[in-house]
């Protein structure tokens, strides 16, 4: 299933003999009962409902491995493809990734067209193999201001958006290219035209004689502003996981991250594996019982 | 059927080892919580066995799948006695691992400790020059519950102090910092009057040992709420026409909406951020945020500011240690930040 999506790499693909096959496939379903073993024990305790990722350090690792770095973009592609498989075999319903700042358009124009043509390149195979798409049920949003991408990537991203609209199962949510300041000021400018056009229609009605409501006459509150950012009905993350090592969240979801548990894990970001996600999700779990007393506090404040 | 399932769900949070456990460094605390969670859980499993053995006979066993497709691995559906055993093997496998992590967790713990004191005594000689030239602005991020320690609060302000700090934002979620700290209230409790001057809403300068700091105190409704009354100034000002036009011309990045003025708003993160200048929700952005609680969380730390901050852990305030700040301060020396590019 994911070697769809992997680039084939000559490397990798290597001539075996029969018998290594059949004791690559036991090993493989051994590892798979395994896995299985863990999650059962893992799912005993609470598990989070959204994990969101800040795949940092694919630059790092391609320099490491002295490698191009279009190919450490696509080795972390390939670590997002698998990250986002284990996260719905444990159950997590949303995942949310940061693939593109607003700020990296500050980098390299050569890196950021390598980019652009890899993001292009990803999304019409997704388009091309539905089966992946079908299997996990997965919806895919693009949040961000899409107008900053270019036309062919944008088109593709709208297509991709729109063919897998329907789908009630796993919500893979990509910032592209996104910044949490801008999504808050997208989400006052949309309110802002909702009051706008609110009150244009009291207007109308009051020139017909029918009494005009207060609504758009009230102060703007939190909840309003919720209704309006990207992630209007996605829950907000349990766990935001920023690899490499990076402390800081980069304007990613802070409106959203107030209790979240931030995690920084030490290896970059196409080496980030299954036991990393189970040692992610044991952390949250210890600090579960603290943070749903805050949120329980936070809501019987409001 | 799923009220077993319910059942063991709401007995579970009995297991996850406190978090105290690992605060615990003296021995007959450790024990004693230690005692109290091996009770919890023998509490656990008679109270489980108890309730499947009541509810097996009333219990039919349900085949239906409650989902068309294939259902995630974690639902269980059969309710069984075999399936009751794995059920408890599960969980006790689930506790043993939570307890080895405790216990992990409570030598690195100890290994830390030592390493404070280490560097509090002046021994670890790369800690000994510390430059503080990158580090402005520095944050605290406190859960409110142990913000309520006045003690422990100064104790942290009079060594950031000592380390040449020049500017503290003080953060609870709930505003019990900004209430402690609150102009008029200085007389009655641990404080001395003269040290605290009065210099802005939020703003007071510590003066001692010659080494001036200015403390800022927010709360969580300067973040959220805060970005809610500017969107509210924002949204106002456009809707009656009259200083909107103005901030526009004004902000660079926004060329369409000259031509746009009259038909549709568009609101920057420029706007924005001046908006909340307005109402007094601004202040310096922090190079580096310390948070003191049980787990690393911002707890609505305001968006503006915290953009490109660090965030770093340091644990409960109550166990909080001199050697802690300055291998934060260390660390935070060392971080390069691409902005990025």
């Amino acid at each position: 299933m994911l070697d769809s999506l992997i680039s084939h790499d000559p490397k990798v693909l290597t001539e075996k003999k029969p018998d290594e096959i059949i004791a690559s496939g036991v090993v493989e379903s051994l590892q798979n009962f395994l896995r299985k073993c863990i999650i059962a024990v893992l799912s005993y305790g609470p598990m989070p409902k959204h994990i969101a990722f800040i795949m940092d350090g694919n630059r790092r690792y391609a320099k490491s491995r002295s490698i191009k770095q279009g190919t450490g973009h696509s080795v972390g592609f390939a670590a997002l493809m698998a990250s986002l498989i284990y996260c719905y075999e444990m159950g997590v319903k949303y995942i949310t990734v940061y693939a593109f700042s607003i700020d990296n358009f500050k980098r390299d124009p050569s890196e950021v067209k390598t980019l652009m043509e890899l993001m292009e390149e990803k999304i019409n195979e997704l388009l091309e193999n539905k089966n992946v798409i079908n299997k996990v049920n997965c919806k895919i949003n693009f949040w961000g201001i899409l107008d900053m991408l270019p036309e062919p990537v944008r088109l593709a991203a709208q297509k991709l958006m729109a063919s897998t609209a329907e789908n009630t199962g796993l919500v893979f949510s990509v910032c592209m290219p996104y910044n949490s300041t801008s999504e808050i000021a997208n989400a006052v400018t949309e309110l802002c035209k909702e009051r706008r056009d609110m009150m244009q229609g009291q207007q109308a009605s009051g020139r017909n004689g029918r009494p005009a409501n207060g609504g758009a006459c009230s102060d703007i509150s939190v909840s309003d502003l919720d209704r309006h950012m990207y992630t209007a009905g996605c829950p907000d993350p349990d766990i935001v996981i920023r690899t490499s090592g990076e402390t800081r969240l980069s304007n990613f979801l802070l409106w959203q991250t107030t209790f979240s548990h931030l995690q920084n894990p030490d290896p970059l970001w196409p080496e980030f594996s299954w036991r990393h996600l189970v040692w992610a999700i044991l952390q949250y779990q210890r600090a579960y019982p603290y943070i749903e007393q805050n949120k329980d506090l936070a809501k019987k404040q409001l | 059927f799923h009220f077993p399932c319910a059942i063991l769900a709401s007995n579970a949070y009995y297991l996850i080892p406190h978090p105290e456990i690992i605060n615990s460094v003296e021995l007959p605390k450790f024990v004693l919580c230690l005692g109290r969670w091996m009770h919890n859980v023998l509490f656990f499993l008679l109270s489980t066995s108890r309730n499947f053995s009541l509810h097996r006979e009333a219990f039919v066993v349900n085949e239906t799948p409650v989902f068309m497709n294939k259902p995630p691995p974690h639902v269980f559906k059969l309710m069984s006695l075999p399936s009751m055993i794995i059920k408890l093997t599960l969980g006790l496998l689930w506790c043993i691992i939570h307890l080895a992590i405790s216990l992990l967790s409570l030598c690195s713990h100890l290994i830390f400790n030592l390493e404070c004191s280490l560097i509090s005594s002046g021994l670890l000689w790369k800690y000994r020059n510390l430059q503080l030239g990158r580090l402005k602005y520095l944050a605290i991020v406190v859960d409110s519950r142990e913000a309520k320690n006045t003690v422990k609060i100064n104790q942290l302000l009079y060594w950031l102090k000592t380390l040449g700090v020049k500017y503290v934002c003080l953060y609870d979620i709930d505003g019990v910092l900004k209430k402690l700290f609150a102009p008029g209230m200085n007389g009655s409790r641990d404080n001395n009057p003269g040290d605290y001057l009065d210099a802005s809403a939020n703003i007071k300068a510590l003066d001692c040992c010659q080494k001036q700091m200015t403390i800022e105190c927010i709360s969580g409704s300067d973040g959220k709420e805060g970005i809610a009354k500017a969107a509210n100034l924002l949204c106002s000002s456009y809707l009656n026409g009259d200083s909107y036009t103005q901030e526009n011309v004004k902000s660079e990045e926004n060329v369409k909406s000259e031509e746009n003025v009259e038909n549709e708003p568009v609101f920057t993160e420029t706007d924005m951020a001046s908006a909340l200048k307005s109402i007094g929700c601004a202040g310096p952005e922090p190079d580096l945020l310390l948070v003191y609680g049980p787990a690393r969380c911002h707890l609505g730390f305001p968006t503006w500011r915290l953009r490109y901050t660090e965030i770093m852990h340091m644990g409960p305030l109550k166990s909080m240690k001199y050697g802690a700040i300055v291998k934060a301060f260390h660390n935070y020396s060392k971080k390069h930040q691409n902005y990025g590019k």
